[in-house]
């Protein structure tokens, strides 16, 4: 993991004793409340339903076992309903007693988000964080947002270079730039160095892909312009190969022609995605010219040193570990001949949870926190501390958020499996559900966000429910079920293989129904939004109609065809047949 | 290395300009520096319409570093304390804040950071090239 430097931590407590400062002149009343907002944004305060939100940046979703625990002391300290008077709040559908509280919550963008933490206390948390290098820093507001890869990043077995010492020296470049601090929107970065885009690249501001051109030198094909909400657009590749050593000097480029150019009259056109559709080869044109201009002119001073990549890439490389691998075989045949229940779940968790490694003697383990009576994500403070516990035993003390909303463990030795399944295991984050329909993604929903037209949560629930046979969860195999409480598309909605989106009409819940949709993995194929199926259904009816979307898979598929696969296959229309036969109220209305 | 303040502060409403007007040129949000005439300007004025609208920053680091514009660029508008870090940085020299805001305040914030990350229209290079640099 990337060891902060003096300078780095300096910079991260400057930050925290800046944002005290704020805080004491908006409390003082000499800091108006509109003019407070993009400072506390931007340092990962909103303020929601019944409380303020606090996200963390988790730069790339790496975390130390020591940044986990106070994230785990954050949530049991800070993170208090009751400290909230939430009687005054708009309630809307939200059934408060039943909100969780004293947790954590891992977001699709690898960070981590608290609920319910007061305002007055937000600078001590600040300072908290800060003990650990830990901060807020551009996790909101109109400026470049924490960058975001591959949780398999340095250990896929089907990477082209590690993207992770780009990710930190972009995460440098971006923090708190001058030119860049008030952009037209939000500007979201993800990159990927390996053959499979496990970061939804496409579906970034940016999206940035490590690979080798004929010559054999590294370098990044970039897409601009993706993204989601209520324009839901793939982004457009405006470079095929740029050499590595220029991507700060590129993306100079790309920024500034957004924030000069970017539309700022109308917060739903803002984003980047608007202005490269409306200006295509032209917005490429701008960039290049700037680009050449930073080149020629400015004399490139961005441009990454080979020294500097070199110190940088240092902190990424892999602890040394290895392992018998006979004994290893042999304690996992051992488990595998014991208890047959034992046998069966075991053997499964090997096969979801559980990946292979550039180390053939380690594996990938993750952590499932999609179970049921937990919202999708979401960690209490003991987890948060046994997780950084299992970091410790297990995995070299680093864990990673996923964009699943799930913790992986890197570095985990193989004969050191089955004592690690038995650990989770009886901290309930055992289950042998990774890529399946249960590990579902959702945002916080109508129970927390104001932005929200309905709730995720009480879905998510219902279907976690639902689904929780193994023997049928397994037979159903891998699914992307991606849920978002409003059009703003936290739960990425969009990729979804099912994508389910709250609407609200006449104050009511609905939920609109969409199919087919990828974050580009090869198992989803090119990423593109799914396709509506008709008209937006009743809560009551989410559960039904997506039985019958299975039920329809069930009776189309070929022999070991995936959901996504007989979606394209076949064409949405005996899905579509199955969904409407179901409609009750909507049948009604 | 420690950040030097060179940015001049006042308060809009006694602000009076010292240049003669032919020698200012006041540049809407829009326009491209790079297609404006220059020749007998001392003072280029860029406007904030409000104090999150950052289209600025960028016009202010063109003519500072990609013109060469040595004279005064000043901030008009919308000029509030916590944005005029990101002012001196981006090349502005002068910032006529909202009548409103408190200009010792002002000026110790401009010396929090001793240093930054990324290079910027006053300090060029980054933190990897300069710190190599400083140690050498």
């Amino acid at each position: 993991m990337y060891q902060y430097s003096e300078f780095d931590s300096q910079f991260v407590h400057l930050r925290a004793q800046q944002f005290r400062d704020q805080l004491e002149r908006w409390q003082a009343g000499t800091l108006r409340e509109d003019e407070f907002k993009p400072l506390r944004l931007q340092n990962g305060w909103y303020v929601q339903r019944f409380a303020p939100m606090l996200r963390v940046a988790v730069p790339y979703g790496e975390l130390s076992s020591p940044q986990l625990r106070v994230l785990a002391k954050i949530a049991r300290d800070y993170d208090h309903k009751e400290e909230h008077d939430t009687s005054k709040a708009q309630a809307g559908l939200a059934d408060v007693p039943t909100l969780p509280d004293r947790c954590g919550h891992f977001t699709t963008r690898q960070n981590v988000q608290y609920n319910w933490i007061p305002l007055h206390r937000s600078a001590d948390v600040m300072d908290l964080l800060a003990s650990v290098n830990m901060h807020g820093i551009q996790t909101s507001g109109n400026c470049i947002r924490n960058i975001t890869t591959d949780a398999l990043a340095g250990i896929a077995v089907d990477e082209v270079a590690d993207p992770r010492p780009f990710a930190e020296i972009m995460r440098q470049w971006s923090t708190l730039h001058p030119e860049f601090s008030f952009l037209p929107r939000k500007f979201k970065i993800a990159i990927t160095g390996a053959r499979e885009d496990r970061a939804a690249t496409p579906w970034h501001d940016v999206g940035l892909r490590l690979l080798r051109n004929v010559d054999g030198d590294l370098g990044f094909q970039v897409r601009v312009g993706g993204g989601m909400g209520r324009t839901p657009i793939i982004g457009a590749v405006i470079r095929e190969f740029l050499p590595w050593h220029q991507i700060l000097n590129y993306l100079e480029a790309v920024v500034r022609a957004y924030n000069r150019f970017g539309r700022r009259d109308n917060i739903y056109k803002a984003r980047i995605k608007i202005l490269v559709k409306a200006e295509g080869q032209a917005f490429t044109d701008q960039v290049e010219a700037e680009y050449r201009d930073i080149l020629d002119k400015d004399g490139a001073p961005h441009t990454i040193t080979q020294a500097e990549l070199d110190r940088v890439s240092t902190f990424f490389v892999a602890p040394q570990l290895n392992c018998d691998r006979k004994s290893a075989d042999a304690k996992i045949a051992h488990i595998l001949k014991a208890a047959a229940e034992d046998d069966v779940e075991f053997s499964r968790w090997l096969q979801q949870n559980v990946k292979p490694h550039q180390n053939p003697d380690l594996r990938a383990v993750t952590l499932s926190f999609k179970r049921i009576g937990a919202a999708p994500g979401d960690a209490t403070a003991d987890q948060l501390d046994r997780a950084a516990d299992l970091a410790d035993r297990f995995s070299a003390g680093e864990a990673r958020v996923t964009h699943e909303q799930n913790l992986l463990l890197p570095w985990v030795r193989c004969d050191q499996l089955p004592e690690l399944w038995r650990e989770a295991r009886r901290l309930g984050l055992a289950k042998p559900n990774i890529g399946l329909l249960s590990d579902m993604i959702a945002c916080p929903g109508g129970d927390f966000c104001d932005l929200a037209n309905a709730r995720s949560l009480p879905i998510a629930q219902t279907l976690l429910n639902r689904y929780k046979d193994l023997d049928e969860l397994h037979d159903l195999g891998e699914i992307d079920l991606h849920i978002s409480g409003c059009i703003n598309s936290c739960g990425h909605h969009h990729s979804g293989h099912i994508g389910i989106l709250g609407v609200d009409k006449d104050g009511q819940e609905w939920y609109q129904i969409t199919l087919g949709g990828s974050d580009g993995t090869r198992l989803s194929g090119d990423a593109t939004p799914g396709k509506v199926i008709g008209p937006a259904f009743a809560a009551s009816e989410v559960p039904d109609v997506i039985e019958a979307l299975l039920d329809t898979y069930r009776t189309q598929r070929t022999s070991g065809e995936t959901f996504v696969h007989t979606v394209r296959r076949t064409g949405l229309d005996a899905f579509k047949t199955a969904a409407n036969a179901v409609r009750v109220s909507t049948a009604r209305a | 290395m420690s950040t030097t303040t060179f940015l001049d502060l006042a308060l809009a409403d006694h602000f009076v300009p010292a240049e003669p007007e032919h020698q200012r040129l006041v540049l809407t949000n829009d326009s491209d520096p790079r297609e404006a005439d220059l020749s007998g300007i001392t003072v280029i004025e860029l406007q904030f319409p409000k104090f999150n609208d950052g289209r600025a920053f960028s016009q202010a680091f063109l003519l500072r570093r990609r013109l060469g514009f040595t004279g005064t660029i000043r901030a008009t508008g919308d000029v509030l304390l916590d944005q005029l870090l990101q002012m001196q940085r981006s090349g502005f020299t002068q910032a006529v804040l909202r009548a409103d805001q408190n200009l010792a305040h002002g000026q110790a914030l401009l010396t929090h950071f001793p240093a930054f990350y990324q290079g910027d229209a006053v300090h060029t290079a980054p933190h990897f090239v300069a710190s190599v640099v400083t140690h050498a």
